[in-house]
């Protein structure tokens, strides 16, 4: 079949990463003036965390193609990134995501089954069922909800922050967000107060070269999205988002100057979508397979595992297994999360306020004694 | 006790409830050194500072998306937007994020936030001074919508608002900022959420009004008790969750009801209320209930007391019900 994209430039990862430091080079080995010399038992668990995170963006694709969930929207490519930046964080920090980050809500301790019950919609959702897959929420993992409108949750982080400051409490936040993120009033105003006020923020750009269909070029005239920072008199830093140790390095930095009073860091991670933007997208349309393809050899993974490599501390064997340990704990939180029941009817009505009022109260009832719908998701 | 005008009855309960709580902190534009361009926060700079009472760059959205920030964090901020016409660039952090933060993370997070904001017309400040958008807030589900009409409630909604555990858009009236003023208790004192009041009996009409309005459905039930016609009068105070029994309860004593409201009519919360009242007491009705309120055109500037649902259509209004 013959493929019309509306792609002009093809952006392969050496022309799109051209002039951004990067720790890990192509042989696999660390930088020595760059190495952030981390605990290789923290290196190892992060190598870890990505594959078990790609399984499972892969499994839930699978679901969704099957009819099983019905949306998911993953991070395949995106790992690294979103790995080493939520490693960076310290245990007291919150994280705001955007809404690619479960590998990060998985990093901090969410529990898969959670995950998968989220992806189900099902009683055992720690969200009761009221959104789409994939916009978890996980408080006890200091971390907050997932909202569809872009750029929201940015100046939620910076309040966050602001109000940790003003409370006098050693703790920092940190923001997901796409580059596309960046073209919309939230960012503006994240930026501006978070630059006048000093927030213990850091603000991480996901440059993922495509917001759905639109290219990274359509969405600034600036040269880099980092640039933008600038103006707002925020700290900007492009860094290489598919090299593990380069990202864990500028993260951590950011948060030690916040937690310092150094104010907000706005840090652009160069990275790259292999995936469409979700299960309701098909990238065909709209971009030029060789770029994908120029871009799966730059793979986050593939990239820590030679590093591993270099330092004897992977071998074939134990990445499969990695792999099958997941897919069978996968496949018991899915066979379990199949065989949950829907929430309870109560909990369309629940939560709309702590107390449910005198309204809702009746709608409750007037709900559950009416007639009910026969088809069911 | 001590006479308040309503900006001195808010202002006082802002510093009540900041000695009480030291969580709580107000944010805006203005409400700083300045005290507010209506000068509600006057006084609070000095008192508490400027951790506590900040003066934010000029941007709707990211006061309130900072706001829900600290109220997740654990805070009671109390963010004010200057005019509730300047609010919609903050509408989808107030009735997406604030309004639903509970609900969408299975009540893993709460938003506690008083959203001030001055309300209304009949101040000569034309579209974007005068509108009354109340309804807007009340269609979206998890918010709480409270209107006082004088000072004493003022004060008392406002510390029921600061302590209630959901987000709250507190509209100030501010053509009764300075109006009258009133005893109003020192110290704590609360008046509940979801409680109207029927300010005056009556057997013969209800009329139901809320914030700057109340004044002039009291004034028409003054008018028309001189041709016969006895008028209760019902201050909703808030306007969402509605106390509905105390409006039934009224409607089923008249049956006859006119409600009077400054917004435009198509949508407006009167459209509301006479469903649910339909819904609830029609065979009570003894006259077709009527709305008397804003023109379903943008607030004129010079012709502002020909849009305003002033006492003048009101007690026509409430005779014509009266006549069946």
């Amino acid at each position: 079949m013959e493929v019309q994209t509306t792609q002009s430039v093809i952006r392969t990862p050496e022309k799109f990463l051209e002039g951004v430091a990067t720790v890990i080079g192509p042989d696999g080995r660390a930088d020595a003036s760059h190495d952030p010399k981390l605990d290789r038992a923290l290196v190892k668990k992060m190598y870890v965390a990505m594959v078990r995170t790609r399984v499972i963006d892969e499994r839930l694709v699978t679901l969704q193609r099957q009819g099983r969930i019905g949306f998911h929207i993953g991070s395949l490519g995106e790992e690294g990134c979103i790995l080493a930046s939520a490693a960076a964080m310290r245990d007291q920090d919150w994280i705001f995501p955007c809404y690619r980050e479960f590998g990060a809500l998985l990093w901090r301790g969410m529990p898969l089954q959670d995950y998968v019950n989220n992806m189900y919609g099902n009683a055992n959702d720690p969200i009761k069922g009221r959104q789409m897959p994939d916009h978890y929420s996980g408080k006890k993992y200091k971390f907050g909800s997932v909202s569809s409108p872009i750029g929201t949750q940015m100046t939620q982080a910076v309040g966050f922050a602001w109000g940790a400051k003003i409370r006098k409490e050693d703790l920092v936040t940190s923001v997901y967000f796409g580059e596309g993120a960046t073209s919309s009033n939230e960012f503006h105003t994240a930026m501006n107060f978070a630059g006048v006020f000093k927030t213990p923020t850091v603000l991480l750009c996901r440059n993922n070269g495509w917001a759905i269909s639109v290219p990274s070029e359509k969405q600034t005239a600036s040269k880099t999205f980092a640039e933008k920072g600038i103006a707002y008199g925020v700290k900007g830093i492009r860094c290489d988002g598919n090299d593990v140790l380069a990202v864990y390095k500028t993260v951590r930095e950011a948060v030690e100057r916040a937690a310092a009073g150094g104010g907000p860091t706005l840090i652009e991670m160069m990275t790259y979508r292999l995936s469409g933007h979700s299960t309701s997208d098909d990238p065909r349309a709209y971009r030029i397979e060789d770029e994908v393809t120029s871009w799966r050899k730059a793979d986050p993974i593939l990239r820590l595992r030679k590093h591993l490599e270099t330092l004897g501390m992977i071998t074939d064997a134990e990445d499969q297994k990695i792999r099958d340990d997941v897919d069978a704990e996968l496949k018991l939180c899915i066979e379990r999360a199949e065989a949950t029941e829907k929430p309870a009817l109560s909990t369309m009505f629940t939560e709309v306020f702590k107390d449910m009022p005198q309204h809702l109260q009746e709608q409750f009832d007037e709900c559950a004694a009416g007639p009910r719908p026969k088809a069911q998701h | 006790m001590a006479e308040m005008t309503m900006v001195q009855a808010i202002n006082d309960a802002l510093r009540t409830e900041m000695r009480r709580d030291d969580r709580v902190v107000v944010l805006g534009e203005d409400v700083g050194k300045v005290g507010g361009v209506f000068r509600v926060t006057q006084g609070l700079y000095d008192e508490f500072g400027d951790d506590r009472v900040i003066d934010t760059p000029l941007a709707e959205g990211g006061i309130i998306g900072a706001a829900i920030g600290m109220a997740l964090y654990g805070m009671r901020p109390i963010p004010e937007i200057q005019f509730s016409d300047f609010i919609f660039p903050a509408f989808d952090q107030i009735v997406s994020e604030a309004a639903k933060y509970r609900y969408r993370s299975g009540g893993e997070y709460t938003c506690p936030m008083v959203i001030r904001t001055p309300v209304g017309g009949g101040i000569r400040g034309g579209h974007y001074h005068s509108q009354s958008p109340e309804s807007l807030f009340i269609h979206t589900a998890g918010l709480k919508v409270v209107c006082p009409s004088n000072p004493y409630d003022a004060k008392g909604l406002l510390l029921s608002s600061i302590r209630d555990e959901d987000p709250v858009m507190f509209f100030e009236p501010k053509r009764v900022y300075r109006a009258a003023k009133m005893d109003v208790p020192e110290g704590e004192y609360t008046v509940p959420l979801s409680k109207a009041a029927v300010v005056r009996e009556g057997k013969d009409v209800t009329i139901i009004a809320w914030g700057a309005m109340l004044y002039e459905a009291l004034q028409s039930a003054d008018d028309v008790s001189v041709q016969g016609v006895d008028a209760e009068v019902i201050d909703l105070r808030t306007l969402w969750p509605l106390d509905i029994d105390t409006i039934i309860e009224s409607v089923k004593k008249t049956g006859r009801v006119v409600i009077v409201h400054e917004a435009p009519k198509a949508c407006g919360f009167g459209a509301e209320l006479l469903s649910q009242i339909s819904e609830r007491a029609f065979l009570h009705l003894e006259a077709p209930p009527v709305r008397v309120t804003g023109w379903d055109t943008p607030f004129p500037y010079t012709l502002e007391m020909e849009y305003l649902p002033l006492a003048h259509r009101i007690t026509p209004a409430v005779l014509e019900t009266a006549k069946y």
